[in-house]
């Protein structure tokens, strides 16, 4: 594993900041899509144009149950500090614009394109990525379905494609394959395994 | 011993792994140490770098290195093309001169401790130009058509002209005729995965993590461009988060990580972004198709014309099977294809899933719709009239055709029958409802594959051979194939792919992976059965490594290609022009199924990459600079979950004895091919409206 910045495993703080926007109010991956690219398109300008600054902020993020306390630059968006610092590559970064849910994760519960949320934002959040979702070496049942229904071909936007179907399952979305369709199609899958997707989140949706 | 697992509908033997995160993909492969590359792309269409502020940008945190014509490298760039690269031209150099050749060239490279550090020093690099407007649009009266050289050899696969009979006499005899211009927009692959490349040097040796699908053209391509041995370089691609052809040509990025990694001494991550992917990694080309049919009353063809021109870059001559089809799929006595190119200033178009055949099967599918009205009789029954006993462009019959078994299958399971011929005669409420057919062909191409097979003690055999497995199943299916020969039951075969020391394999795209990688690999389970027959194992491996290839006698003798029957369904609201696709129906003739349950998937993804073609995509340049303006994925439209209707794949029992021992003849391109013009011509047969132009959109049936 590689480390830019200076991570503490296990390091617990309590104190929470909770000022400013509320976390689960930002971004949610469903709905609006192209609307919240266009918004962070707009916000990012002047970002790149401000002077450089080297400052970091704490920021605890218990990411898989596992409790990470991290200085971090807050420009960095948490989809780059699960992949690059905290080496969970099994989130994937398909268009870092929030357009193609394959970074989506849970966030405190609820799924979340990590593209176009800040990792700052979310101190002392619950984040549960792909490589969280094993119990004792067994599949998730949504895992095991994606596999049996076959709902995935290159497996690029598959991690993206499960976390967003567990979402979709916990909100109650997914009562037909029409609601699963329209409440999944915030996930791109280019290799077209959408049906067996569908299949998939249905089947699973049925033991929830 | 036999396990009959050829044919069976295993699950993805790499299910699991791709289903929890543990499949690694190119930028998945962090290194310690690593610094972050990102790349500086040219914001002319046309012109020269004429300044670079590389000072300011140095002293930005965390910048280790600003990479330009001016400081970088002078690479060897020593001549090196395979079979994917364009016969004709020079492949980009990349940071030699100051000329920028398309909108995106890239023309530096900023490397810093972190990913965010590196971008924020891209986005502020000043870098100043000399401009002309480029000519990007096809359709420009200043764009001039070449003849593609490679066209001209007397001995080329892609000839620029052929002919038999006289076409165009013919045409003007001929007492029914269709002659229409057809046109495709530029599309981009698209795949989810972006390209990418972690580059680390260890002295001369360099190791490159690197998305692509042919790992062994990379290594030849790299170390051609680093005037080093192949042996010195590595390629590791274990997984491809799609790609349909975009990354079987080794772009410039990868130099340029490669180029960041010498630079800087430390191993670097190189990602392009969703945008640069629009004009860095080639695209399939906008084409202008003329079509033009002629038929007797009865619905003989006696004659067709195609001419198509696609679009290429000034630097190469990019060539795709645009014209092939036309000579085969029916018969008819007179046939004249022209194939021209249109040097435009953009980047080099490349292969995109069913590179040619997809564009070209649209025109002339269209076109054979058209003519069916015209003549009323049935698209099917007109098929039918010219089904051909051989291939009459090459006077050699077919290792195997299924054309009309396929017809027949799918018009059975579409429902056919319950369409009323007449355009706008279907409704559903207010909705038109149109139902449309074409057929599918794509070559059953075989290359020159090797594979190693690795007996252990432990009873478990290792596969090892340097292909690819972008999505369709390589290694399920070769695991099958491993096993059957082998067998082995299932589990105790480990197949790994994607190393460029591993035996060699062509290019994972074409449709021929199955054919030419299963041949190879059941030739290494036959040889290593062999040398364990001749001694015992003594507690060793035992391995040997094999060669397979097409017979060249049989490939002389025979054509060879797939055939398939594509039947769509849509329905156009009348007031506001949104065109549904409602349901599609596939039928195929491919050879042997290796796996059903993965053949199913690859086909139904094909077809929604063929709906994408026929009613989403399309790549847009601005004409003022070639930037692409709608380089994004919520502005590039591509089929979503909800899109998706009742999609069905079958295949037609077919034995084809000669193509290959395991009697297959590919399946990804066909897949696409045949769905764009099932869905125009249910189009037209929804509303009454023929629209030429691809993608279809709502106001191309607005005007209705």
């Amino acid at each position: 594993m590689k480390n830019d910045e200076r991570l503490t495993d296990g390091a617990v703080e309590t104190e929470e900041q909770r000022g400013g926007l509320s976390r689960r109010s930002i971004l949610l991956t469903v709905g609006g899509v192209a609307t919240l690219a266009a918004v962070s398109e707009v916000a990012a300008q002047p970002i790149s144009e401000r002077p450089p600054s080297a400052s970091t902020g704490r920021v605890r993020l218990v990411v898989n149950g596992r409790q990470h306390e991290l200085d971090l630059d807050p420009r960095r968006s948490l989809l780059d500090v699960l992949r690059e610092t905290l080496d969970l590559t099994g989130t994937k970064k398909g268009c870092n614009q929030g357009a193609c849910g394959a970074c989506t994760v849970l966030l405190n519960g609820r799924r979340i394109v990590s593209c176009l949320t800040l990792a700052a934002m979310h101190d002392g959040a619950e984040i549960k990525t792909i490589e969280g979702l094993e119990t004792n070496g067994e599949l998730h049942p949504l895992q095991a379905a994606f596999v049996e229904h076959d709902g995935l071909q290159c497996g690029f936007c598959t991690p993206g494609q499960i976390m967003s179907g567990i979402g979709c399952i916990a909100e109650g979305h997914a009562g037909s394959p029409d609601e699963i369709r329209f409440w999944m199609s915030g996930n791109i899958c280019r290799c077209g395994a959408y049906p067996g997707i569908v299949a998939a989140v249905a089947d699973a949706a049925k033991g929830a | 011993m036999t396990t009959n697992v050829i044919g069976t509908p295993l699950p993805r033997v790499d299910g699991r792994a791709k289903v929890t995160g543990a499949a690694r993909y190119a930028a998945d492969f962090n290194q310690g140490g690593q610094a972050y590359a990102v790349i500086v792309g040219a914001t002319v269409g046309l012109g020269r770098v004429t300044g670079i502020e590389t000072a300011p940008v140095e002293k930005m945190p965390g910048v280790v290195a600003v990479i330009t014509h001016r400081n970088g490298p002078r690479l060897p760039y020593a001549p090196h093309k395979s079979y994917i690269d364009p016969a004709t031209g020079e492949r980009l150099h990349v940071l030699q001169d100051d000329q920028v050749h398309f909108y995106g060239q890239p023309v530096a490279i900023v490397v810093a401790d972190t990913l965010d550090q590196a971008e924020r020093a891209a986005a502020a690099l000043h870098i100043s130009y000399t401009a002309e407007r480029p000519l990007v649009d096809l359709a420009d009266p200043k764009a001039r058509p070449v003849v593609p050289a490679a066209g001209k050899q007397p001995d080329a696969r892609l000839p620029a002209d052929t002919a038999r009979g006289n076409a165009d006499s013919a045409l003007a005899d001929a007492p029914v005729k269709v002659d229409e211009i057809y046109e495709i927009a530029r599309e981009n692959h698209n795949p989810m995965e972006p390209h990418a490349t972690v580059a680390a040097w260890n002295g001369n040796r360099l190791t490159l993590w690197s998305k692509s699908q042919f790992v062994v053209n990379e290594q030849a391509e790299i170390a051609a461009v680093f005037g080093l041995p192949p042996e010195n370089i590595q390629v590791i691609c274990p997984f491809i988060g799609g790609a349909f052809g975009t990354s079987l040509r080794t772009w410039p990025h990868v130099t340029l990580a490669a180029v960041a990694a010498r630079q800087v001494g430390r191993p670097v991550k190189l990602v392009l972004t969703r945008k640069q992917m629009f004009f860095m990694t080639g695209h399939r080309p906008r084409t202008l198709q003329r079509m033009a049919l002629g038929a007797t009353a009865d619905g003989k063809l006696t004659s067709i014309v195609h001419e198509g021109t696609g679009e290429t870059s000034r630097y190469e001559e990019f060539m795709e099977a645009l014209t092939s089809v036309t000579s085969f799929l029916y018969s008819t006595p007179n046939v004249q294809t022209r194939y021209r190119l249109l040097p435009l200033d953009i980047g080099t178009p490349n292969h995109m899933r069913g590179p040619g055949e997809a564009s070209g099967v649209f025109a002339l599918e269209c076109a054979v719709d058209e003519l069916s009205y015209k003549l009323g009789i049935d698209p099917i029954e007109l098929r039918r009239r010219n089904e051909p006993a051989i291939d009459e462009g090459e006077n050699k019959p077919f290792s195997s055709r299924s054309l009309m078994k396929c017809h027949d299958l799918a018009a059975e399971r579409f429902g056919w029958s319950r369409r009323l011929p007449e355009p706008r005669s279907m409704r559903d409420g207010r909705l038109l409802v149109g139902m449309g057919m074409a057929s599918a062909s794509y070559p059953a191409f075989h290359a020159p594959a090797d594979a190693r097979a690795r007996l252990l003690a432990d009873g478990t055999a290792e596969i090892e051979v340097a292909a690819s497995d972008m999505g369709p199943g390589t290694y399920t299916s070769m695991t099958q194939v491993a096993a059957e020969t082998l067998g082995l039951p299932v589990e105790r075969v480990r197949l790994s792919l994607g190393r460029s020391d591993y035996p060699p394999a062509p290019s994972h795209g074409g449709s021929w992976t199955m054919a030419s990688v299963g041949s190879a690999i059941r030739a290494a389970c036959m040889a290593v059965q062999e040398e364990a027959a001749k001694r015992p194992q003594g507690g060793r491996p035992i391995e040997a490594t094999a060669s397979a290839q097409r017979d060249p006698d049989v490939a002389a003798r025979f054509s060879m290609h797939s055939f398939g029957a594509v039947f769509a369904e849509v329905a156009v609201d009348p007031d506001v022009g949104t065109i549904r696709l409602r349901r599609a129906v596939g039928a195929y003739g491919i050879g042997r199924v290796v796996n059903p349950r993965l053949a199913r998937s690859q086909c139904i993804g094909g077809m929604i990459g063929g709906m994408g073609m026929a009613l989403m995509e399309r790549t847009v340049l601005d004409p003022r600079d070639g930037r692409p303006v709608n380089a994004h994925m919520a502005d590039y439209l591509l089929p979503v979950n909800l899109d998706i209707p009742q999609l069905e794949a079958h295949f037609v029992e077919e034995i084809d004895p000669h193509v290959n021992a395991l009697g297959v003849k590919g399946l990804g391109e066909i897949a696409l091919v045949g769905m764009a013009p099932a869905i125009a011509n249910a189009v037209f047969h929804a509303t009454g409206k023929r629209v030429r132009s691809l993608p279809i959109r709502i106001e191309d049936v607005l005007t209705v």
